[in-house]
């Protein structure tokens, strides 16, 4: 569209501001998936670098990852610059989350002042999107990252892709600005079906743990950018400063006149700050997963399989999964994918005879489901129940629990596969384990891990854990406790589960048995002569009888 | 003096939402820390020649205790005081009521025009946010957890409803001359600048009629006369 009305300045103003409020929604949106709470501090005097009078900070990694996929371009009609956020589990599955699209579309509006209304409504514009990133599911995904997953970015420039968001997805406009050159739209589509991909479309990356790790190795995509963790550290301790804006030196500094308006005065400065040299990427991949794992398997003898993602069926054995104190209202459902906001019931073993005692399923209570939908299905609100050995507190303990058992929880007998007919689950981490009994997965028994002495990974498994009571995440063992479904403990002093076991082989009557059929016969043949003779001494009573009844 | 019926150009909008009476507070703060967030800006700086400068609005996640649920809110100590403030009077009300736990507050963004002597300053709403509130009470843990979650999908939808109004960029006030600002702006706190606004209450009894109404004044008005 031919620009006559805009002025040369107003458009290399547009320009800026649109290319600078690019850089800080990425921004925006890779911190809020951090994993950790943001704050920053108000100032009442400009310092100059802060765009659209916000305090956002500017990670120098991202701002170099944003900068990589605009090459120098702006978000333009057919070309809108997408940042998402996906999910990696430990071992390897990923899972594309959300999808925010910066796009511009072609209605103008010419009247608009860009120095003044535009900027303004581009800065409110990154106040929605600092509220909205807060309220997708994504957000408290993130918030529990670091010991089974973490949060990925990655920024793309061009055709918005959606795909792989899987069925269902939702979406939510975070706002619109309209500029002389087109309308700026903001959004967000946010998967809704979690822990399940329809298609199988991610890359397989050798897992993560049972090994120390030094840095968390990223296979680039083939056609697209690579994707960059969310959480890291940036060397320093925490409280320090991020290092300086942009390197290109510029700032924004904004006066504007009250009246009249077209008098506006715009001024940009080029400050003379250093800009420090950009921190070496691989630093920044941080072993939050492998150190988290490591010392879970060392003291939880956990046992792992890669997923067979697409080669075989993924074999699922009975979970050995509790935490301690739940009661499992639903003993047959699975842990598992499938249905959006809920546990699919799963046709399991019916669960009597020998197999009474083995491993019962127990669903998780309802806060691990955060992230499958918003309204979870009511029957999954059953599940959340109390037992007086306590809560179990967090969904954050849970999915931790999930992984721990108590050795010699095994029980020494063939365990039936349970085989999910046509269910892959890629997603392992929410679906139960299976159990080997052979210590053959060096899973299973790894090699001893170190003590962690790096204080950047010390300081994040410290940290990792924000926002929820987490100060067992590394501890151990968690009694198991068996405990069968509609147990009630305050009815029959022993539980349901016992009471079935022993009285399930009642003992076989007494005159049933052979033993003691064979013990009378022969108490009965040794005092046959005995018999014999009392009855012959009385045979003229006999007799007697007998005729009265004649 | 009761509260401003609202004017002719004067937006409203109504959320409701149902909780549990220890969420009232979170719940409170989270809604009225999200419309603010919107209606904040920098501090101005009035410079010569009619310029001004705007100074930089930090921000901060919040996280509920009672409700899992976050929020974002604008970094300012002052600002986030004279809101525990309101809420908690709000609380108090409905707890001593005796009604069946229904409220209502509002949150009211103004203009003042200032009118010659002997006439006071008019004050001119031009938004109206009122926040239906519905206590209810719960009989076991295991339905509080399960409210818990409930009420954070609410609030998650009702932060989403704030920002589609915000987006939709209706009539805000004129960005005030120096000798202005104060008729516009809430200019007495030391690291941002509200929009002027009040908050008021108001209980509901059980047939549905307005008990009390408290009007609160936040912002000190210089109408020494």
């Amino acid at each position: 569209a031919m620009d006559t009305d805009l002025s040369s300045q107003d458009r290399k103003d547009l320009d800026k501001f649109i290319k600078f409020f690019a850089l800080k929604t990425v921004q925006v949106i890779v911190q809020a998936r951090l994993g950790e709470k943001i704050c920053t501090r108000s100032s009442s005097s400009p310092t100059g670098s802060d765009w659209f009078n916000l305090a956002i900070k500017d990670i120098p990694e991202v701002t170099h990852e944003a900068k990589k996929a605009l090459a120098g371009q702006l978000p333009a009609v057919g070309r809108s610059m997408c940042v998402e956020i996906s999910l990696k589990t430990s071992e390897g599955d990923s899972m594309e989350l959300e999808i925010w699209c910066l796009e511009m579309n072609e209605k103008c509006d010419k009247e608009i002042k860009v120095s003044y209304t535009v900027y303004n409504r581009l800065s409110l514009l990154l106040k929605s999107l600092l509220a909205i990133t807060r309220v997708t599911p994504a957000y408290r995904l993130s918030r529990k990252q670091g010991h089974e997953y973490v949060i990925l970015y990655r920024i793309y420039f061009g055709e918005v892709q959606l795909s792989g968001l899987g069925e269902g997805f939702q979406t939510v406009r975070v706002g619109t600005v309209g500029t002389p050159v087109g309308t700026i739209t903001l959004s967000c589509a946010y998967r809704i079906n979690l822990a399940f991909m329809s298609t199988r479309q991610f890359e397989r990356t050798p897992p993560i743990m049972g090994i120390i790790i030094d840095h968390f190795v990223d296979r680039p995509y083939p056609s697209s950018s690579p994707m960059h963790p969310c959480n890291y550290r940036a060397g320093e301790d925490n409280g320090a400063v991020y290092p300086s804006v942009e390197d290109s030196q510029e700032v924004c500094t904004t006066s504007f006149s009250t009246s009249p308006p077209s008098q506006c005065v715009f001024t940009v400065t080029k400050a003379h700050f250093q800009t420090p040299p950009p921190v070496v990427t691989d630093t920044l991949k941080v072993p939050v997963m492998g150190l988290a794992f490591s010392h879970q398997l060392s003291s939880s003898r956990l046992s792992y399989q890669p997923a067979a993602l697409g080669v075989g069926s993924a074999d699922m054995g009975y979970p050995v999964l509790f935490a301690g104190g739940l009661n499992a209202a639903h003993p047959h459902q699975l842990i598992g994918p499938g249905k959006e906001g809920g546990v699919p019931p799963i046709p399991s073993q019916p669960a009597h005879g020998t197999q009474a005692d083995q491993e019962r399923m127990c669903t998780p209570l309802d806060g691990v489901h955060y992230s499958a939908a918003t309204p979870s299905s009511s029957e999954d609100t059953e599940t959340v129940s109390n037992s007086s050995e306590g809560k179990c507190g967090s969904p954050h303990d849970l999915l931790e629990t999930i992984f721990i058992r108590k050795v010699g929880a095994f029980v020494n007998k063939p365990i039936n596969q349970v085989t999910m007919a046509n269910l892959d689950i890629p997603f392992a981490m929410f679906a139960p384990k299976n159990v080997e009994l052979e210590d053959n997965d060096t899973m299973v028994n790894p090699p001893d891990s170190p003590e962690t002495e790096s204080p950047l990974q010390g300081s994040l498994h410290s940290e990792g854990s924000s926002g929820s009571s987490t100060g067992n995440t590394h501890d151990d063992f968690v009694m198991v406790d068996f405990k069968p479904a509609f147990s009630k403990d305050d009815i029959l002093p022993m539980d349901l589960g016992t009471f079935y076991r022993e009285f399930q082989n009642p003992p076989q009557l007494s005159s049933l048995s052979i033993d003691i059929g064979a013990q009378s016969m022969a108490e009965d043949l040794d005092s046959l002569p005995e018999k014999l003779a009392v009855h012959e001494k009385n045979v003229k009573e006999f007799d007697a009888f007998v005729e009265t009844l004649q | 003096p009761p509260g401003a019926a609202p004017a002719m150009n004067c937006r409203a909008e109504v959320l409701e939402v149902s909780v549990e009476g220890r969420q009232v507070e979170e719940a409170m703060l989270a809604v009225l820390h999200t419309i603010l967030l919107h209606r904040s800006t920098g501090k101005f700086h009035y410079k010569k020649e009619g310029t001004y400068s705007i100074g930089t609005v930090g921000t901060q996640d919040v996280d509920c205790d009672f409700i899992d649920f976050a929020y974002v809110r604008v970094s300012s100590e002052e600002l986030d005081r004279a809101l525990r403030k309101a809420v908690g009077e709000f609380k108090d009300a409905l707890r001593n009521s005796g009604s069946d736990g229904m409220g209502q507050i509002s949150l009211e963004f103004y203009q003042k025009k200032k009118s010659r002597w002997p006439f006071s300053d008019e004050c001119i709403p031009w938004e109206l946010w009122t926040i239906k509130v519905n206590v209810v009470n719960l009989a076991n843990e295991q339905e509080r957890q399960i409210c818990r979650e409930k009420v954070g999908e609410k609030l998650c939808e009702k932060i989403i409803n704030i920002v589609e109004v915000m987006n939709r960029h209706e009539y805000l006030p004129k960005m005030p001359t120096q000798s202005e600002v104060d008729n516009v702006f809430d200019t007495s706190l030391k690291d941002v600048q509200p929009y002027l606004y009040k908050i008021s209450y108001q209980i509901t009894d059980s047939l549905g009629t307005s008990v009390t109404t408290t009007m609160r004044r936040l912002i000190k008005d210089t109408l020494a006369l």
